[in-house]
């Protein structure tokens, strides 16, 4: 496909003026929304060029946050493998347990710029949903969270965290109560009250400008790469890996190296019990999707013969939306990242084996990208320089990573 | 120079009559193919002169309960695209004269191929297209190739587009406007009086297009009040309600059904037709 899609210049300078990377993106929603997502683009676009919003917001980064996160060489799981130096980029180390909170931040700043006074989101797994309710809390601002039902019954402890941050969370139960009907109902209520509400979507998805603007607020991880990795080692990367549900950890990780020509990437999606095995079993929308348009972009989908889309299964409640970031179907379809996948069962053993070699319980999240570095480091040669995206940590994983090792928590 | 669609013809013919038009929203194949064919055929004689026909989709992002409900059921019962089009040209076999208007997301559009879909709705005897999430921005996807192939797009505006916007929204607009009198999800809050009057005639001024007003519209005096502004009412959610009483435990059709839906549709219609006598 790599041959017939026509590649720019800089692979870094999308989206266009229709919020297009290539055919994928762009702006399908309501016309009752096309104002606030104007106006949202106009005042990003202003806050961007502001020094004052850079400042606060990188003040907040430093000691609200923790960052830096620290690039941590891998020892024992390098020595483990025999191939390649792996790094760990430490997002885990965040303030709310993930990247999420990178990007939150950037948008709640933005919300209040905009004088907006009440925020919603949608969250699936509920990482998305703790950074929001956190960020909301620290600001004084009224947060509700749409959560699909099913979910909510997955994911009880981050429920509680929720409420105990003074967020009020909505269980969806419409469509099959998960993330995407949670998206869906979150642009129900947003249509609902326009004036004073703000939407803070939580990954690289979205009607213009939100995968923009997501990814230029998680791209902070990348940019650390870059640095972090010159001091440590004198030289940039050969090589990057990060999970993708919606892909906004990963394109942090990989926007700021997409024209450094001789860096692989890789991107890896949930297999779930293979896709081999059919539709509903999976949520690799790149690898077993079709381009279609859901919430606000084109992307990669996965749907019926008849439009109709089918629900995402992973063990990780994070990576099973049925789409993808519309700027990674881009790079899908240019050639620029590999795109790969990796089942509940390469995950859950990439998961015990970052726990027994590394002393660091990693979320299944990037257990799945951690899947992928055991299949390819030892295929390289030593002085490889590898860097995997530590999205986030796992204590919200340990109930299902035990039922999944059929082991009774509380008998222990 | 376009010719004249369906839809221009049945607003002239209301305009003569002085009447405001009542269109009715049901969705293809809910709850079954059948049931669903019975009433799409009753509803000209209960008082309907438009028919806005739901596309089913997983994720009605703009819709509230009902409607959402309405489209699973239909999806459960095996609706796809084909057999909503089979619906529009069983219907025209008997009636030449009622315009039909295919509402839904692009989705299921897209994924059919827009050209494809083109054809097949022209062939159908589809007159008009109301898709969601097309605002003007995405007009060359669908609206454009809608309107060479001489089917009728028609917008949705709503109280937040402003005047800086609504020239945007009406560029490529034909048939009728569609005005959602109240920002939110379809059938989820009571009609804003005051307002409407004022927003109608300010579409109408500037867009030279019958302006229909919907989301909202409950009961015949609801009906009324709309069509004593606007060139007509539309109404869904309340009619998809009665349709939902009349299903059994399991979800399929009562043998009151049909009758239900056709009288309160007439009852509807009869609030409409009162409004300028």
């Amino acid at each position: 496909m790599s041959d017939s899609v026509e590649r720019p210049n800089s692979l870094r300078s999308g989206p266009d003026d229709h919020g297009r990377f290539g055919i994928f993106g762009g702006r399908f929603v309501a016309e009752t929304l096309m104002p606030l997502i104007l106006d949202l683009e106009t005042a990003y676009e202003e806050a961007k060029k502001d020094p004052a919003f850079k400042a606060e917001m990188d003040d907040l980064w430093t000691h609200y946050v923790g960052r830096p996160s620290p690039l941590y060489y891998a020892e024992r799981l390098s020595e483990h493998l025999g191939g390649a130096k792996i790094y760990f980029k430490r997002d885990e180390l965040n303030h709310t347990g993930s990247h999420k909170a990178n990007n939150v931040l950037g948008q709640i700043l933005l919300a209040r710029r905009m004088g907006k006074k009440r925020i919603i989101a949608e969250t699936g797994a509920g990482q998305h949903g703790v950074a929001t309710a956190t960020f909301a809390a620290r600001f004084g601002l009224p947060c509700v969270i749409f959560m699909g039902a099913t979910d909510i019954e997955r994911q009880k402890p981050n429920v509680f965290r929720m409420r105990l941050l003074g967020a009020e969370v909505v269980p969806v139960t419409s469509g099959t109560g998960t993330l995407k009907d949670a998206m869906n109902e979150a642009l129900r209520d947003w249509v609902t009250h326009v004036e004073e509400t703000f939407y803070i979507i939580g990954t690289v998805a979205g009607p213009h400008p939100y995968p923009a603007m997501v990814r230029d607020f998680q791209s902070v991880i990348g940019r650390e790469v870059r640095e972090q990795m010159m001091a440590a080692e004198g030289r940039l990367p050969d090589s990057l890996v990060a999970c993708i549900g919606g892909g906004s950890n990963a394109m942090g990780l990989f926007h700021p190296f997409l024209d450094d020509e001789g860096i692989e990437i890789f991107g890896v999606e949930a297999a779930g019990r293979g896709v081999d095995q059919g539709d509903g079993h999976h949520a690799a929308s790149l690898t077993g999707g079709r381009p279609g348009v859901l919430h606000g972009n084109r992307t990669y989908l996965l749907q019926t013969d008849d439009g109709q889309i089918i629900d995402g299964h992973s063990i990780s409640a994070g990576l099973d939306y049925p789409g993808i970031g519309p700027e990674h179907a881009w790079l899908h379809e240019v050639g620029r990242v590999n795109y790969v996948s990796a089942t509940d069962r390469e995950a859950l053993d990439a998961f015990q084996t970052c726990c027994r070699l590394e002393g660091i319980i990693p979320a299944l999240e990037p257990s799945h990208a951690l899947a992928h570095v055991i299949k390819l480091a030892p295929t390289l040669p030593s002085d490889h320089l590898m860097v995997m995206n530590m999205c986030g940590r796992g204590d919200k994983d340990v109930f299902t990573v035990a039922a999944a090792l059929g082991v009774d928590v509380d008998e222990n | 120079m376009k010719t004249e669609t369906r839809l221009d013809k049945k607003f002239a013919a209301l305009k003569a009559e002085g009447r405001a038009g009542f269109v009715t929203y049901v969705m293809a194949g809910d709850p079954d193919l059948e049931t669903s064919f019975e009433i799409l055929k009753g509803l000209p004689g209960a008082g309907a002169d438009i028919i806005e026909l739901g596309m089913p989709f997983t994720d009605p992002m703009a819709d509230g309960p009902a409607i959402q409900a309405a489209g699973l059921r239909a999806l459960k019962g095996g609706q796809t695209m084909d057999k909503t089009l089979d619906l529009v040209t069983r219907f025209r076999q008997d009636n030449q004269d009622t315009p039909i208007v295919l509402m839904g997301y692009y989705n299921p559009i897209y994924s059919y191929g827009v050209d494809r879909f083109l054809e097949a709705a022209k062939a159908a005897g589809v007159d008009g297209l109301i898709v969601v999430d097309l605002p003007p921005e995405e007009d060359e996807e669908l609206c454009l190739p809608a309107l060479q192939a001489n089917i009728n797009f028609i917008r949705l505006t709503a109280p937040t587009t402003d005047d800086k916007r609504l020239p945007a929204v009406l560029a490529n607009t034909s048939g009728f406007v569609y005005y959602v009198s109240m920002t939110g999800i379809t059938g989820s809050r009571d009609i804003d009086s005051g307002g409407l009057k004022t927003a109608v005639q300010r579409l109408q001024t500037q867009g030279k297009l019958p302006v229909a007003v919907g989301f909202g519209i409950k009961t015949p005096s609801h009906a009324k009040m709309v069509a004593q502004v606007a060139d007509a009412a539309v109404v869904g959610s309340a009619i998809i309600d009665q349709l939902a009483a009349h299903l059994d435990d399991q979800g399929a059709a009562t043998e009151g059904l049909v009758p239900a839906v056709l009288t309160f549709t007439g009852e509807l219609a009869g609030g409409v037709r009162s409004a300028r006598s």
